[in-house]
């Protein structure tokens, strides 16, 4: 179902085939948050398999070499003695083992150093809020009139390093971009800090790393690596207020602000609710239910008159629309771009 | 028969026998003497009430390892379970809140209920065997301990199996366990069954502590112990001073939800508390799981290489210096939590050398191979494979134990296959070859060799092949604990292999209770030591007689039954000639580090009290459970009453008359 | 044979002293008891230091009951002590006043506690604070009860003549909880009505 994940775009700036194939993958990553530490896990998984590789051939061949050929007899009457020249092993053994360990160690401490701030201070902060289940956007400007808020699609501008800080409304979550870096939790009752930055244009999906209840599984995110002006004009976009409702919209809004304006925000109008996602440009955003419905007329139909049946447990409760109040709410919710 | 000097010449009248001692005699154990007697001493009663009442660490013994793998087969159908639902993309077989329950159950069968017990099954069998003594030094605590897991697995299990067992994970991260997340009785029943499973762990733990300490056959000093020992040994202690970490979180999560406290809520308290807490306990047990089981590898391997194993004294060392740093690592499960970036760097630098220690030991594995002649039996099959996978288990700690890389790797099923590899690679392995090894021991009979090499290659390739590619899902970003994923992820096609592995590995876990039934009745009898082994639980029948040793044996080297085979002295253990101690239930006490007779032992004869104390304490955790505060009273007064019985004095000692002992 | 095992010497039967298994099994009790608190006070300085100094009560707890309560305390821990000397040296009726001075003053201690818990503005529920210290002294207050019921077995048995000048194990050993349960009284003292002094 996740087919909203827009590959074209990164196909188009030379990321390969894999991460289309793979959208979780951290065996490619695309931004100096992320690459120091790829380097490294390709560092450890190749020092591991051959490691293990060794042994395993170590161990085999010793059993083949040194076996008893084909003794059927008792294993009480075969000899016991003790053959010297065991015990040096061990320590020839340790020596390239510790040495390892200490490049290991090495290369973690300068990746650590590597992706503990960014090269540059991040011009952009977004305040991510980790809720069960789904994740709420502030974008905080110079002014409240500067400010908005969006939900589970997050846009950054390329080639830029933007700061995240991590709130959680609830229980434990864990912000997790993989092609841009590693998971950094969002715990109730503390601001985490971390940064991200993107430096192919692309799209990049995201999930909670924390088990945080019943739909934990769906819980995703993405990331959208805009060229700056597409990133701005994104942005203006979002910081208008819904469109004035047409007469035609108007008792769909009218519904909406009554069925759904208590949890759900749409600025500039009743609806203030602050419980789930705000819906202010809903329609700009690709996916429903935190990445697990491709935003479709269909989708938001299904969605809106039983949530429980898709995402079970999802603290949206089923609606008791008629099917035309129904299509009467979607026509309105696809007035806000 | 008495020799002159034996009973002091001073000691008449009341106060002498209170004040008894003795000088044991050294005699030649004959089979008319002092066998036949010891046996009317030490066995226990026939009937319910003698079964309930029984101290014997054999019977505690097999009834733990019975029980672990009751538990095993539980927590191997949960994941069978979980691995239907995650063969396909968006399947639908499991709802959510049940698939979240299995995992959960899943964590903690195999981890509290089987990993630990097994070992604990295997050690409390073994011990007084391979230490040449007649029972743990606290017989009725071992009882008691046995009683206390068995409660604590039915408490466990009571909620699973109608709908509200525990759904938070093992490791049940506040605040999603707390009332307001999570209102329903699961999580109290997770609580209150871990902190009474932790009584049984503790009390067992001391029980090994001191049975090592003073319980040892004179001549057996320290270095002259078995690995296996020193692996439980090192457990125990650890055990001691980590699981009240845990019982405690348990406990003030508990207070928080049923008393309105504020240990982990995030206004008042501190949600991260619990994560320390946990974790402080949880990797220590992490190596306590594994260190006995390492111990069993370290002791049988050399059986079947012909030849002693190669360093005793580093291994030895690095079991006990693994324990020590694991002490060290915890905060390796909290790297994406925030610390800071210094702390980070210690803890990664903590989690790296300790695999120095475990280095110690593959090496020393290894070596024992390359120096031994091999003998390919089963057992030897489960241990030598158990090199390679804790190999595996240990390359892929040291990529979690690095901080960045961990960032990546955590909460993925990287780690799944980690901790897989490490609690099946280094405890189911070693723990079915110590099956195969010790079950002539056990039962007097052999299990079928061929049977056994089917089912060592089942397993072998049904656990790489399910928990392997694991290592790959987790690379390509998929998530732990999900109950579903969408189609577009790239990893249905591995899923299904895992899948299919997992079957197969279950198949061959079958395969050995196939043969341990069939083997029960229709094995060949087994001969005292059926494998040529080094080590004194050898020495006796198999299985044993209920005194363990006619006379105490006296021991000279770490392998008292191939002294005359490696001729690396003049001086013998021995093992028909020693003391003689036949007045009641007595074993030998010894001194901690050099094993010099010190003390006889007075053994308690069996007890319901053990029981008894079991059954109140369970009564005090199941009333508290639904607040009925009159009965956990009931229960405390039960508990108050059978632990008074057990510690009532004894006021007679040593100069039971030879003709009284039970008639 | 070879050996080097010292034979041919009496060998005490049963539990006597240190030298019993019980002596050693009390110890491994200790050390995952004093684990335990160990753990309980990392919990109070670990949110303590999250929350910062305002999070104190105020005013800091005060010495007014605690600081003869610990006296009090301690001067029990001297009476099992001396009760002790006291079977040693065959003396039954030192053993019986110590351990009967004992049990008086641990129940003197547990009344002051509970006059300094009904003290408290704050609550089990009010706060983390108010939890720690419930909780904690709570604790300990339980080891005090354990131990008092321990002290009144043994002053029972004492007082039918089961102990002997060589043979207490049960004397020792109930001494010993009792000295360790005041050693944590100290820390626990320490933690909450001393530490807060000393930053001020």
């Amino acid at each position: 179902m996740f087919t909203m994940v827009r590959f074209p775009v990164a196909a188009a700036f030379g990321h390969g085939p894999s991460s289309t194939a793979w959208p979780m993958s951290y065996l490619t990553t695309a931004g100096p948050r992320a690459d120091p530490v790829t380097a490294l896990v390709w560092g450890l998984i190749l020092l591991s398999i051959a490691v293990s590789f060794l042994i395993a051939v170590l161990v085999v061949w010793g059993v083949l070499v040194r076996r008893v050929p084909g003794s059927d007899e008792g294993v009480a009457s075969m000899a016991v003695s003790r053959p010297a020249g065991g015990l040096k092993w061990i320590w020839i053994g340790l020596v390239p083992t510790v040495g390892a360990l200490v490049v290991a160690l090495i290369w973690t401490i300068y990746a650590i150093r590597a992706v503990d701030s960014p090269g540059q201070s991040p011009a952009l902060t977004i305040e991510v809020t980790g809720h069960q289940w789904w994740w709420e956007l502030r974008y905080p400007g110079s002014s409240p009139n500067a400010n908005f808020t969006s939900a589970n699609e997050i846009h950054i501008p390329v080639g830029e390093p933007v700061l995240i800080e991590l709130k959680a409304a609830d229980v434990i979550h864990s912000f997790w971009i993989p092609a841009l870096g590693g998971k950094t939790d969002a715990i109730p009752g503390r601001t985490n800090l971390t940064w991200i930055q993107a430096d192919r244009p692309g799209v990049y999906r995201g999930q909670c790393g924390e088990f945080c209840g019943l739909q934990h599984a769906h819980m995703a995110l993405v990331v959208v690596a805009d060229p700056p002006e597409a990133f701005e004009a994104w942005r203006q976009a979002q910081l208008r207020p819904a469109p004035q409702a047409h007469d035609t919209v108007r008792a769909g809004q009218a519904l909406f602000d009554a069925h759904c304006g208590a949890c759900h925000t749409v600025s500039g109008t009743a609806a203030g609710g602050i419980v789930g996602p705000d819906l202010t440009h809903v329609m700009s955003r690709s996916t429903l239910a935190a990445g697990m419905l491709r935003n479709t007329r269909a989708a938001r139909l299904g969605w809106i008159s039983n949530p429980q049946a898709l995402k079970p447990g999802a603290r949206m409760p089923a609606t008791d629309l008629s099917a035309r109040e129904l299509a009467g709410v979607e026509s309105y919710l696809e007035t806000l771009r | 028969m008495s020799r002159p000097g034996a009973t002091r010449p001073d000691q008449a009248g009341k106060e002498a026998t209170w004040e008894g001692a003795r000088d044991p005699r050294i005699v030649d154990a004959t089979a008319e003497f002092p066998g036949p007697r010891l046996k009317r001493i030490w066995e226990t009663k026939p009937g319910l009430l003698g079964w309930f009442a029984t101290v014997d660490h054999k019977e505690i013994g097999k009834r733990y390892i019975v029980t672990a793998f009751l538990m095993l087969i539980a927590g191997g159908l949960e994941a069978l379970a979980i691995r239907l639902q995650l063969s396909r993309a968006d399947q639908h077989l499991l709802t959510p809140e049940q698939y979240n329950q299995l995992f959960t159950m899943h964590g903690v069968t195999m981890i509290f209920l089987y990993a630990s017990p097994v070992l604990s099954g295997f050690s409390n069998f073994l011990w007084p065997l391979l230490l040449g003594s007649r029972d743990m030094a606290f017989p009725r605590l071992n009882a008691l301990s046995y009683w206390i897991y068995l409660a604590a697995g039915v408490f466990l299990y009571a909620g699973f199996v109608v709908g509200l067992g525990p759904d938070d994970g093992w490791f049940n991260y506040v605040p999603y366990a707390s009332k307001t997340f999570n209102p329903g009785v699961n999580i109290d029943i997770y609580a209150l069954g871990l902190i009474l499973l932790g009584i049984s762990t503790t009390v067992g733990s001391a029980n090994f502590v001191v049975s090592f300490l003073r319980t040892r056959a004179p001549g057996m000093s320290i270095n002259r112990v078995p690995i296996l020992t020193w692996g439980t040994l090192t457990a125990s202690a650890a055990n001691l001073l980590a699981v009240p970490s845990v019982s405690l979180a348990f406990f003030l999560l508990w207070m928080d939800r049923q008393f309105d406290t504020h240990f982990f809520d995030a206004s008042q308290g501190q949600p991260l508390l619990w994560q320390h807490l946990f974790w402080m306990f949880g990797h220590p047990w992490v190596y306590a799981i594994v260190l006995p089981a390492m111990g069993m590898v370290s002791d049988a391997l050399p059986t079947f290489c012909r030849r002693p194993l190669v360093g005793y004294t580093p291994v030895a060392l690095s079991t006990v210096a693994t324990m020590a740093l694991g002490f060290g690592v915890w905060v390796h499960h909290m790297f994406a939590t925030g610390l800071p970036t210094v702390a980070l760097s210690f803890f990664s630098g903590a989690s790296l050398i300790i695999t120095i220690p475990s280095a110690v030991a593959v090496f020393a594995w290894t070596a024992t191979i390359w120096t031994g002649r091999p003998v390919i039996r089963t057992p030897f099959l489960f241990f030598a494979s158990m090199i390679v996978l804790f190999v595996i288990g240990g390359v892929s700690g040291v990529m979690t134990g690095s901080v960045p890389v961990d960032w990546q790797l955590t909460d993925t099923y990287f780690v799944v296959a980690h901790i897989h590899y490490v609690l099946i690679g280094i405890n189911v392995f070693p723990v079915i070859g110590a099956a195969y090894y010790w079950f002539p021991k056990f039962t007097g009979r052999m299990l079928n060799e061929k049977l056994g090499q089917w089912n060592f290659w089942t397993m072998f390739v049904g656990f790489n092949l399910g928990f392997f590619p694991m290592h790959l899902l987790g690379l390509l970003g998929m998530p732990r604990r999900i109950y579903a994923y969408s189609a577009g992820m790239g990893w249905e096609t591995t899923n299904l292999i895992v899948t299919l592995g997992a079957f197969l590995f279950a198949f061959g876990v079958l395969l050995f209770l196939i043969n341990v039934a069939w083997s029960l009745r229709r094995g060949p009898a087994a001969a005292n030591d059926p494998w040529g082994g080094a080590t004194l639980e050898w020495a006796v029948a198999s299985p044993p007689p209920v005194y363990n040793f006619a006379v105490i044996p006296q021991v000279v080297s770490r392998h008292p039954l191939w002294e005359d085979s490696l001729a690396e002295g003049e001086a013998r253990s021995s093992l028909t000639r020693g003391l003689l101690l036949d007045r009641g239930r007595e074993t030998i006490g010894t001194t901690p580090l050099d094993g010099q007779p010190n003390l006889i032992l007075e053994m308690p004869g069996d007890s319901l009290s053990p029981v008894i104390l079991a059954a109140g304490l369970s009564l005090v955790f199941a009333a508290a459970l639904g607040h009925a505060w009159w009965l956990t009273g009931l229960g405390v007064l039960i508990c108050v009453a059978a632990l008074i019985t057990w510690f009532w004095p004894r006021r007679v000692h040593g100069d039971v008359p030879r003709e009284s002992a039970h008639g | 044979m070879a050996e080097a095992i010292r034979y041919g010497q009496d060998l005490p039967v049963g539990a006597r002293g240190r030298n019993s298994t019980g002596w050693w099994g009390l110890l491994c009790l200790i050390a995952t008891e004093g684990s335990l608190f160990a753990y309980l006070l990392f919990s109070y300085v670990y949110i303590a230091i999250q929350r910062g100094s305002a999070w104190l009560p105020d005013p800091h707890p005060s010495l007014k009951l605690a600081g003869p309560n610990t006296l009090i305390l301690l001067a029990s821990s001297v009476c099992v002590w001396w009760a002790e000397r006291g079977i040693k040296r065959n003396h039954r009726g030192q053993l019986l006043a110590g351990l009967a001075a004992a049990v008086i003053l641990g129940t003197a201690f547990l009344g002051i506690q509970v006059l300094e818990w009904s003290g408290k503005d704050f609550s089990l529920s009010s706060g983390s604070y108010g939890s720690l210290y419930f909780v904690i002294t709570g604790f300990h207050m339980a080891h005090v009860i354990v131990g008092i019921a321990i002290l009144l077995c043994v002053l029972g048995w004492s007082a039918t003549g089961a102990f002997t000048r060589r043979r207490h194990e049960p004397v020792t050993l109930g001494g010993l909880y009792w000295h360790f349960v005041d050693v944590v009284w100290l820390f626990v003292f320490s933690t909450f009505y001393l530490s807060p002094r000393l930053i001020g």
